[in-house]
């Protein structure tokens, strides 16, 4: 099979499972016990009220129309509109999107790097005291809630030492406004991107120190999993003759560990790394939770509070959609790395 | 039946001291686990004060005498309230796991076992849950059935059958095919019986394995559905909630709240992933590293 021929495939197998997907999403949130909109109000509206607005958020069709309804506004990028204040949800999570990934970026670098690091260097002791410290340590990352790890840090290094600001973005006033140059305006929403386009390092040193806690509470909790992946793939790696022969030509331990045997694990890690991509959502809501973080988790959170079923429904859509298109790159990028998956 | 699945058990979990470090973390595991469990269950006994007692020590007093782990913005005990407060989790734990067990499993064997049609759909219908972030979900199912908790317990479970069916369905799909599977059809097994008792004894490792690592992913759910406000009525003491509310005391400097609650969390959920951790190498040889 040529890549294209793949890519073409593996796309088709992605719409009956984005079509599941939004399917359930819909079960949940209209079918399930509990209508939303008297939930919504908890019993303080009278029913000509409620009846308007059904009818204002659609929610006053057939089951069938509505679901029908809610497919079809999606593909024109519609998520509905808020039962709050009927603004579009859509709109709400696009602004909120970049500061979740901005802080997924951060974490995932902070998860793999860590995570590597410590797996080589357990591989390399492998059954020593140190190999299994490590081991215990990826054990343990996995047993801590995020936002009490998260808590932690933010008394130790934000309230009692006062080294890192314990929540928000950035200080207010500083947010980054991206490269202008004449009519011309580019910002991604990314903080420490915006701030290097505009030329302004204090901003991005101050962007950074916002992340800085947030991220490694995140990247620290998902960093066990890599842990344990590139330890056990580098122990079998090291048994391997090619890397007995690397040896015997002389090459140094540490080119022997990082430039044969780690470059083995390459793929299991790329792939890794797209398999975590849906535990690195759940744990951005409850670290933004945490910190304050104005992004996706704590809009949904927020939408919680306020019983706002429509919004929740939407955002819960976004994470789904987000989740399979970047399962879809994973696969993708793997067929092109390792020729033999398109077989 | 099920006797000889004990039999091929025992040998195995008896000597857990003999089995290296894999016997040495489920051994840890579990006495974690265990010591969470009895102190919950002795709570009425050994509490020294009533946990939902308010106004009974200082309003956020640090640890000390009378107090050994201080008291909260209420005054009441945190002590108690650790005691008493592991409570709901482990319910809501067991429960999602029992009802994951009792779909997964079942699910997972039918399906793979009947092969065609019915496993591709199935097989996607459970891809595409287990794709989806498991903390959305649940977020999702646990904010329309609202409070309590069987929804609670539900809402977790939704989001871990597919970790069940998936490894029923790669186990049954590799066992399917072994020699002494076919042997038994040859003698005459029909397809129940080759299910029940050639292929299901040699799953049921794997289950015991997943379902106590999965105590652990639902205890962590449970506080993370806490956490984002969904969690149990709050007139039952809970770790969850005193971290959910200890974070508001946090920048006074207030860390008794938070830090005792949540370290308890965290020995649970501890003990829950190291004895899975020990099971999994104990049981499946062949994943020893």
């Amino acid at each position: 099979m040529t890549l294209r021929s793949y890519v073409v495939s593996r796309v088709l197998l992605t719409i009956p499972m984005i079509l599941l997907l939004l399917t359930i999403v819909f079960v949940i949130v209209r079918i399930l016990p509990g209508d939303p909109v008297l939930v919504h109000f908890e019993k303080q509206a009278t029913p000509a009220m409620i009846e308007e607005f059904r009818r204002e958020l659609g929610l006053d069709k057939p089951l069938a129309q509505q679901y029908l309804d809610y497919l079809l506004g999606l593909l024109h990028g519609d998520l509905g509109k808020s039962m709050a204040d009927f603004s579009s949800v859509g709109q709400q999570i696009f602004s909120a999107f970049p500061a979740t990934l901005e802080l997924s970026i951060y974490s995932m670098a902070i998860a793999v790097l860590l995570g590597v690091f410590l797996g080589a260097r357990a591989s390399r002791s492998y059954n020593s005291i140190e190999d299994h410290s490590i081991r215990i340590y990826g054990i343990a990352s996995y047993a801590i809630p995020v936002f009490f790890l998260g808590m932690i840090f933010q008394l130790i290094f934000g309230i009692w030492l006062h080294l890192f600001p314990t929540g928000g973005r950035i200080s207010l006033g500083m947010e980054p406004s991206g490269l202008t140059a004449g009519d011309f305006h580019l910002s991604t929403g990314l903080y420490t991107v915006d701030s290097l386009l505009e030329g302004n390092l204090s901003e991005f040193v101050e962007a950074l120190r916002y992340l800085f806690l947030p991220s490694l509470t995140l990247g620290m909790v998902l960093s066990g999993i890599f842990v344990r992946l590139t330890r056990s793939n580098m122990i079998e790696t090291l048994r391997l003759d090619f890397v007995t022969a690397a040896r015997a030509r002389g090459l140094s331990e540490r080119a022997v560990l990082y430039g044969y045997a780690l470059r083995n694990a390459f793929l299991p890690i790329l792939t890794m790394m797209g398999l975590q991509f849906a535990a690195l959502l759940a744990g951005a809501i409850l670290t933004e939770t945490t910190f304050s973080w104005p992004g996706l988790g704590r809009y949904l959170v927020d939408r919680i509070a306020f019983r706002d079923y429509t919004a929740i429904q939407g955002a819960i859509v976004f994470f789904g959609l987000l989740v399979a298109l970047v399962s879809l790159v994973v696969d993708i990028l793997y067929a092109y790395f390792d020729p033999r998956i398109r077989l | 039946m099920r006797g000889r699945i004990v039999v091929q058990f025992l040998p195995r979990l008896a000597s857990l001291r003999k089995r290296g470090l894999a016997g040495w973390i489920t051994i840890i595991g579990l006495v974690m686990v265990t010591g969470v469990v009895l102190m919950t269950l002795s709570a009425p006994w050994i509490s020294p004060h009533d946990p939902n007692e308010i106004a009974l020590g200082p309003v956020l007093g640090p640890p000390s005498w009378s107090f050994p782990l201080g008291t909260n913005n209420m005054g009441q005990d945190m002590l108690s309230r650790l005691i008493w407060g592991g409570s709901n989790m482990l319910q809501v734990a067991l429960l999602a796991v029992i009802v994951c067990v009792t779909v997964g499993v079942p699910v997972g064997l039918l399906c793979s076992f009947a092969g065609g049609l019915v496993d591709k759909s199935s097989s996607l219908v459970m891809d595409s849950i287990y794709a989806f972030p498991g903390l959305v979900l649940a977020i999702a199912i646990s904010a329309m059935l609202g409070p309590g908790v069987v929804n609670m317990a539900l809402s977790i479970a939704v989001v871990y059958v597919p970790s069940y069916y998936r490894i029923v369905r790669s186990q049954v799909l590799s066992i399917k095919e072994l020699p002494y599977v076919e042997a038994a059809r040859t003698i005459g097994a029909r397809g129940r019986s080759t299910l029940l008792r050639y292929i299901l004894p040699n799953v049921l490792p794997s289950i015991v394995a997943v379902a106590t690592m999965n105590f652990a992913d639902a205890i962590l759910t449970a506080a993370g559905l806490t956490f984002v406000g969904l969690g149990l009525p709050i007139s039952t003491p809970d770790w969850g909630w005193d971290l959910t509310y200890g974070r508001r005391l946090l920048p006074s400097g207030i860390w008794w709240v938070i830090a005792f609650p949540g370290l308890m969390i965290v020995i649970l959920a501890l003990g829950f992933a190291l004895a899975g951790e020990g099971l999994s190498e104990l049981l499946n040889p062949k994943l020893e590293q």
